[in-house]
């Protein structure tokens, strides 16, 4: 499946562009990104982790030439942010800060990311320029029900909001009737949120008694976390709503690296502030145009925490296609998985997210699954448990086997290879701490891979 | 007209038949009937008790995924060409059958099977219009000597 290929491929609402930046002519946005690396280079060398790597490498920053000298700098990744805990990346005097933000430290410590007034700046301006190109005007009421604090969403969101002239509710997350209640009275016509939570106010208004045809609600401009674009119809369908997909991580500013425009064919990096590099994650070679690799990130711009060749883990595909809104930026496919958890199988590679797309397209919403991989003989085989639901569920073993088959297909069209389905009963599949655990894979234990 | 059916969704491994049996039989529950579809993988418990919502209730609090589905009682002559009556009528109606099996105790001398039609309202219409006796539920638990 081409990720560009969106059925929702058609301006939905009048295309705007904020910025002259985001419809620079190649050329000119190439010597602006070349003038500023060279600029950021010169700026980290008082960041120990980073003058080490130059020392080591024996590279300049005068040696930076072109773009393509981006491949001789240092990578940068997690693991690193968190052997200079805490701020052992901060490139200019702590005077000169002025937020602090940080990742949760859901998988180990937490790492704090840092801007000065300029780097708040640059990032109001980025996630203005990306809630415009998404439908967002002056006259707007806009809810933030993203969770204040630590984490940058609520914020970066607020702050773009705020600067293109809409009316901030900042709701934070949780406690959805009051959420709905806020909507319906202050006439909410923009939400800001993860795609989960945009699924779970779309049920509890379903359930409720609201009229739905008189709901305030036009927008929505959703990230924080991957999602499929069967959710999005659900989301759109259940709240009558277009919602829009932004990409971003703390590392690199929060959101504003990247989103989409009304034509929804791509998320546009915002390449001014950003060097981007889509490469195979094991031999960090660029991969073709229009494969999936991982996304490395140079910031170009930011002051207090520049990182050089940031490793996302985040798999997309990358398109310099031209886009019809006439913004000359490249663009990003949705995030097809992480690169921990992606899957060889058969030389194909296969991220589990696509598997619970497959499922979600037979039966509306995914249920429990795991992927099985082995390597009993020579080739690889997969087998896909789904645990049964009752309302998939039928006496008749023809709707039964209609059941597999239909999942067998949409695995085979999504991923490419064929996994043996296996219908099991419900609660058997393991579950660690209310996350279903999503892969085993025998050929690690037996030491294959 | 119509007997409610319990179907219970089970993997085809050893063992996997005895856990809604127990509960069942736990709750003193009596099986009627029962018959097993199965695939390699899967397969289906199909079951008719008396107190079907009790057991229905007892199956899903036990963590099983269960669905009721509407059944038709037909009492059918017991003695070579019975049930062939009984197709020939349904297949010159034009109702097909998605599955059906038979009760383990006869009613006299006649046998009772249950069918699950793609249109059981319509089966019962065509099948009573040719005089072969729809068994009411109440009836065919009485008759089988079963009482709660």
């Amino acid at each position: 499946m081409n990720p560009f290929d969106d059925s929702h491929a058609q301006a939905v609402i009048d295309n705007a562009i904020l910025s002259d930046q985001e419809t620079l002519p190649r050329t000119d946005l190439e010597a602006l990104q070349l003038h500023r690396l060279r600029e950021v280079v010169a700026r980290i060398q008082n960041v120990p982790f980073y003058r080490d790597a130059f020392r080591q490498s024996g590279v300049t920053p005068d040696q930076i030439k072109s773009l393509d000298d981006i491949r001789r700098l240092p990578f940068t990744t997690k693991a690193n942010l968190r052997e200079h805990y805490p701020l052992g990346f901060l490139a200019v005097p702590r005077d000169q800060v002025v937020r602090y933000h940080g990742s949760t430290g859901t998988t180990g410590r937490p790492t704090f990311v840092a801007y000065t007034r300029n780097d708040l700046n640059v990032w109001t301006e980025l996630c203005s320029r990306f809630l415009v190109a998404g439908g967002l005007r002056p006259e707007h009421t806009a809810q933030v029900s993203f969770g204040y604090g630590m984490f940058t969403g609520a914020f970066g969101l607020h702050q773009g909001l705020e600067n293109v002239g809409a009316a901030v509710v900042p709701a934070s997350a949780g406690n959805t009737p009051r959420q709905l209640l806020l909507m319906q009275d202050l006439q909410v016509q923009v939400l800001i949120c993860t795609p989960s939570y945009a699924c779970n106010l779309a049920e509890v208004a379903n359930a409720g008694d609201i009229d739905m045809d008189r709901f305030p609600l036009r927008f929505a401009h959703l990230g924080g976390e991957p999602w499929t674009e069967d959710m999005r119809r659900h989301i759109e369908r259940d709240l009558r709503i277009f919602a829009f997909n932004n990409y971003g991580l703390s590392e690199i500013i929060g959101p504003g690296v990247s989103g989409e425009c009304a034509y929804r064919v791509g998320m546009h990096f915002q390449e001014d502030h950003f060097l981007i590099e889509c490469l195979d994650s094991n031999s960090l070679e660029p991969v073709p145009e229009g494969e999936p690799g991982e996304l490395v990130i140079t910031c170009l711009s930011k002051e207090a925490m520049p990182l050089l060749r940031y490793r996302t883990r985040d798999i997309a595909t990358v398109t310099s296609a031209p886009c019809p809104c006439g913004r000359t930026t490249h663009r990003m496919s949705r995030v097809i998985g992480r690169s921990d958890d992606m899957l060889i199988i058969k030389g194909v590679n296969v991220f589990p997210s696509q598997v619970e797309e497959a499922l979600l397209r037979v039966e509306g919403t995914a249920p429990h699954y795991l992927i099985e991989v082995d390597r009993p003989h020579i080739m690889d085989e997969v087998i896909v448990h789904v645990e049964i639901r009752p309302e998939d569920f039928s006496s008749e073993m023809r709707q039964m086997q209609r059941l597999r088959d239909r999942i067998d297909r949409e695995i085979q069209s999504v991923t490419g290879i064929r996994m043996e389905v296996k219908l099991v009963e419900p609660q058997t599949l393991e579950r660690f701490g209310g996350k279903a655990k999503r892969v085993i894979d025998r050929r690690r234990e037996k030491g294959l891979i | 007209m119509k007997i409610h059916q319990l179907s219970v969704f089970l993997e085809n491994k050893p063992g996997q038949l005895v856990g809604p049996c127990r509960k069942l039989a736990e709750a003193g529950i009596s099986i009627t009937t029962l018959s097993l579809a199965d695939t390699e993988q899967f397969g289906i418990l199909r079951l008719i008790v008396k107190d079907w919502e009790k057991a229905k209730q007892v199956l899903k609090d036990a963590g099983f995924v269960v669905n009721v589905t509407e059944m038709v009682a037909i009492e059918v002559p017991d003695r070579p060409g019975g049930l062939a009556e009984v197709l020939d009528i349904a297949e010159q109606g034009g109702i097909n059958i998605e599955y059906m099996y038979a009760f383990t105790d006869k009613l006299g001398d006649k046998g009772v099977l249950v069918f699950r039609f793609d249109d059981p309202d319509k089966a019962i219409h065509v099948l009573g219009a040719a005089n072969f006796n729809i068994i009411e539920r109440v009836d065919l638990f009485n008759r089988l000597g079963i009482i709660s």
